[in-house]
């Protein structure tokens, strides 16, 4: 990381402010980042981060007052064009690649735009795309169909992409939030060849582990505000957190002996070809189960499962004592079987409905009168309930469920699921796009519901988190369950390591 | 007041009242008929019939699909009537043959949209290209059993269905009335036509939810298809006779009206009485226009610009209102 050079920063912003109909979204930040370096922009959703990117590359445009320089240039004001002439590009979380192109088009197709109609020449295009891997020191096949490739990949022809137009500094919006270990080391060794070939880097992300890994300093943004720009070396991600947040957290680990308790759900050899077999496991009255491992362990398919959106094919569910077999997951709704998906976004929740309307979804016979009509006094009721009962911060029920927060969001789908008033609360991976502030409020609430006796099952790839907030914690890797272990005598470096190997 | 109307029938219909005022106040002004009995009497008898078969149009819409069959499937349903009045003697038949054949007729219907929606739920084929099949398949089969004639000559007592007034308000008129009400109700106070907007909206996390999603899609169509039915019967009443072609340009007429009445084309919104006076807007605007002298063509015509026109102002009123907000 070349981040002591006589050249001019890459970025060197200051007194920006940016107000939306009155609202400060920004306040007298300054953001500075060296040719090459590797950057951290940290900060909670909505404080500001993407405002100040946009401004950067020219989007919005800041208040006056606001002082820019890129490269060593002054400027009084930044179009998306200049923005882009001077070497500036963005990865967004959702990369905005076509899925139906090749990996050589999807990189290099920007270089076949030109004013007048002509056409494209394969051979150039392909010549183009490959260079720029070859920069990056990765190899891809050119003429796969990119919606064919894992998402780690299609990072990669993002990153190529931003090379081919000659970029100097690259925002990397939430890069690894949806990746395995194995391909966020990927990434970053790409990114370190990106630094050493000084283009700059900055990350955008609130998974902060890797952060701090890579970067070379973060600026910490709260509430518009800047909270200040730090060496990483030394920082620790609890010192991180309470930066971004403005409040300590205690790491405590919360397990407590559960095995006198009555056993809720038993599962004996449950076996599904592919993915994963014979696992076998009790859950108890009041006790938060944590199950981790790597994507593809067969986490999730385990939840299906159990959820009753899968059959298995060998072994058996045993709940409160008698042996089930679903047929659907609405015969595991009706026996206490209730499931937080790991996927709000597109299987949680139905973003464009109301909050009341995706509250009350599992639930529709309850709000049922004798008539057979939906009673909409009761609809608002079990509403008002859940809304109070979990803290939910909305504006009206009405609003659209995407108009909320992440943490709120997930919220949404507990009051959902609570409403059925299960025995069991599978919870797969709830923290996902989850502020840290907002993730401690999702497990106050776990450990409250699990307080009152229902029993969880706290499926995350967040080694940590299980280690925090489970009573016990199994490990799954290869669809299998290869170990178990108590947080009180574990600890969370002796899981990570056993997680991770 | 205003808020109270927005929230139980939809935030459109402030705005579509105040289209129907300026249409009907531009009209009254320089169409010198055009507030007279006669003329609204005669919009009143038309209405039901494109009203009913939008109907039928609109729930598949809010759960994400389409019934591109709702003209063949009533006029399948009105043949199936026509046949069993035949079979009683044509004209002579009496109410006991006509009560048979309705019921035969509404089966028939039921039937059509129930086929469409097993094979849209079960097998997950798009609901375009099902009912597209279920469209040409009904329009062949209607064809070959009529041999591509009209049936006429029904008994005089169903004149009454469709020409009769009860209390001075056209019994079509009525009949539409009750179903669209039927519909309101289901779309608002019923299980599955809440799940039918969330269906809309997304399916899989609907499943999720422990809905049975399949379920309640075999029955928005079937109900669709039942609705076609009541179309054909009541146009098989207005015209005393079917043809399996009568009222195909009505079809896409049937779109444009729920979106005029602000369905989502995407699915997942949509609400009964926006529809309605879209509906009535739109048979306004052509009985205006024909008074006036211009061709039935051309108020077809003003059909398309009336619908671009409300799309740009929409647009307008929701930049507006953002701008208004502030983006944060």
């Amino acid at each position: 990381m070349s981040d002591v050079t006589d050249l001019p920063p890459a970025i060197r912003f200051s007194k920006v402010s940016k107000v939306f109909g009155g609202v400060k979204a920004l306040q007298d930040v300054a953001f500075e980042v060296g040719q090459g370096e590797v950057h951290c922009l940290a900060g909670e959703n909505g404080c500001g981060k993407s405002t100040l990117i946009k401004i950067i590359t020219g989007v919005y445009q800041p208040e006056p007052g606001t002082e820019m320089e890129l490269f060593g240039e002054r400027l009084s004001a930044i179009t998306p064009n200049v923005a882009r002439q001077m070497g500036i590009a963005v990865i967004w979380q959702d990369l905005a690649l076509f899925p139906e192109m090749t990996v050589a088009e999807n990189i290099a197709f920007e270089t076949m735009l030109g004013n007048r109609p002509r056409f494209v020449d394969y051979g150039a295009l392909r010549a183009r795309a490959e260079a720029a891997l070859a920069r990056l020191e990765v190899s891809l096949d050119l003429d796969a169909r990119l919606g064919t490739l894992p998402i780690a990949q299609r990072q990669v022809v993002a990153i190529a992409r931003a090379l081919v137009s000659d970029a100097r500094l690259i925002f990397m919006d939430e890069p690894t939030a949806s990746l395995t270990q194995a391909e966020t080391d990927a990434l970053l060794a790409v990114v370190r060849t990106l630094s050493a070939r000084g283009v700059a880097v900055v990350f955008v992300s609130h998974r902060l582990a890797e952060v701090l890994e890579i970067a070379s300093r973060v600026t910490v943004v709260r509430d518009g505000r800047l909270v200040g720009v730090y060496p990483t070396a030394g920082m620790t991600q609890g010192r991180l957190t309470e930066l971004m947040t403005g409040k300590t957290f205690d790491h405590q680990v919360m397990a407590r002996d559960t095995s006198a308790d009555p056993v809720v759900m038993e599962v004996a050899g449950l076996t599904r070809r592919g993915e994963f077999r014979d696992v076998s496991f009790q859950l108890r009255r009041g006790e938060v189960l944590g199950l981790t491992g790597l994507i593809g362990a067969g986490r999730t398919e385990l939840a299906h499962v159990l959820f009753g959106m899968a059959a298995p094919e060998a072994g058996r569910i045993v709940l409160g004592g008698r042996e089930v077999r679903f047929a659907s997951n609405r015969d595991a709704v009706a026996a206490g079987v209730a499931y937080v998906s790991e996927d709000r976004l597109a299987l949680g929740l139905i973003q464009p409905q109301s909050i009341s309307d995706n509250a009350v979804l599992s639930v529709l016979r309850r709000i049922t009168g004798a008539s057979g009509l939906m009673s909409p006094k009761r609809q608002e009721d079990l509403v008002a309930h859940w809304v109070r009962e979990l803290a939910v911060k909305i504006g009206k029920p009405g609003d659209a469920v995407s108009t909320l927060s992440g943490g709120n969001q997930q919220r949404v789908v507990l009051a959902k699921w609570l409403a059925t008033e299960p025995k069991v609360l599978i919870l797969d991976c709830p923290t996902v796009g989850v502020d840290v502030g907002a993730r401690a409020g999702i497990f106050r609430i776990v450990r409250e519901l699990a307080a009152k006796g229902l029993a969880i099952l706290l499926i995350s790839d967040e080694v940590s988190e299980v280690h925090v907030n489970a009573d016990r914690v199994l490990h799954m890797a290869g669809g299998r369950i290869v170990g178990e272990y108590d947080p009180r005598a574990t600890t969370l470096e002796a899981l990570e390591a056993a997680v991770y190997a | 007041m205003m808020d109270r109307i927005k929230q139980a029938f939809g935030p459109e219909v402030p705005g579509l009242l105040g289209f129907l005022l300026l249409v009907v106040v531009v009209f009254g002004v320089t169409a010198p008929n055009f507030l007279t009995g006669a003329n609204l009497g005669s919009i009143a008898f038309q209405l039901p019939e494109l009203g009913i078969l939008t109907l039928a149009m609109l729930i598949p819409i809010i759960s994400g699909g389409f019934n591109l069959a709702i003209i063949y499937t009533a006029n399948m349903a009105g043949l199936t009537l026509a046949f069993v009045l035949m079979q009683f003697g044509g004209v002579d038949a009496g109410v006991g043959p006509f009560l048979l054949g309705t019921v035969l007729a509404l089966l028939v219907g039921a039937l059509s949209g129930a086929a469409m929606g097993a094979v849209i739920a079960y097998i997950g084929a798009h609901p375009i290209l099902v009912s597209l099949a279920m469209m040409i398949f009904l329009r062949g089969l209607g064809e070959f059993l009529t041999k591509g004639g009209d049936i006429s000559g029904f008994p005089q007592y169903l004149a009454v269905l469709g020409h009769g007034s009860f209390l001075g308000i056209p019994v079509p008129l009525i009949l539409f009335g009750l179903c669209a009400l039927a519909w309101h109700i289901l779309l608002t106070r019923t299980r599955h036509g809440f799940a039918a907007r969330m269906i809309g909206s997304n399916l899989r996390a609907t499943t999720y939810s422990g809905v049975h999603t399949k379920r309640t899609l075999v029955l928005i169509y079937t109900l669709s298809g039942v609705m076609c039915a009541i179309a054909g019967i009541l146009m098989l009443s207005r015209f005393n006779s079917v043809r399996v072609g009568h009222g195909e340009a009505l079809l896409l007429v049937t779109v444009l009206a729920c979106f005029l009445g602000g369905v989502d084309p995407f699915g997942g919104f949509g609400r009964v009485v926006p529809v309605v006076i879209a509906l009535v807007v739109l048979q306004v605007l052509s009985s205006g226009l024909n008074l006036l002298g211009a061709n039935q063509h051309l108020s077809t015509a003003v059909w398309g610009l009336f619908l671009v026109g409300v799309m740009i102002l929409r647009w307008g009123a929701g930049r507006w209102k953002e701008r208004k907000r502030g983006r944060v």
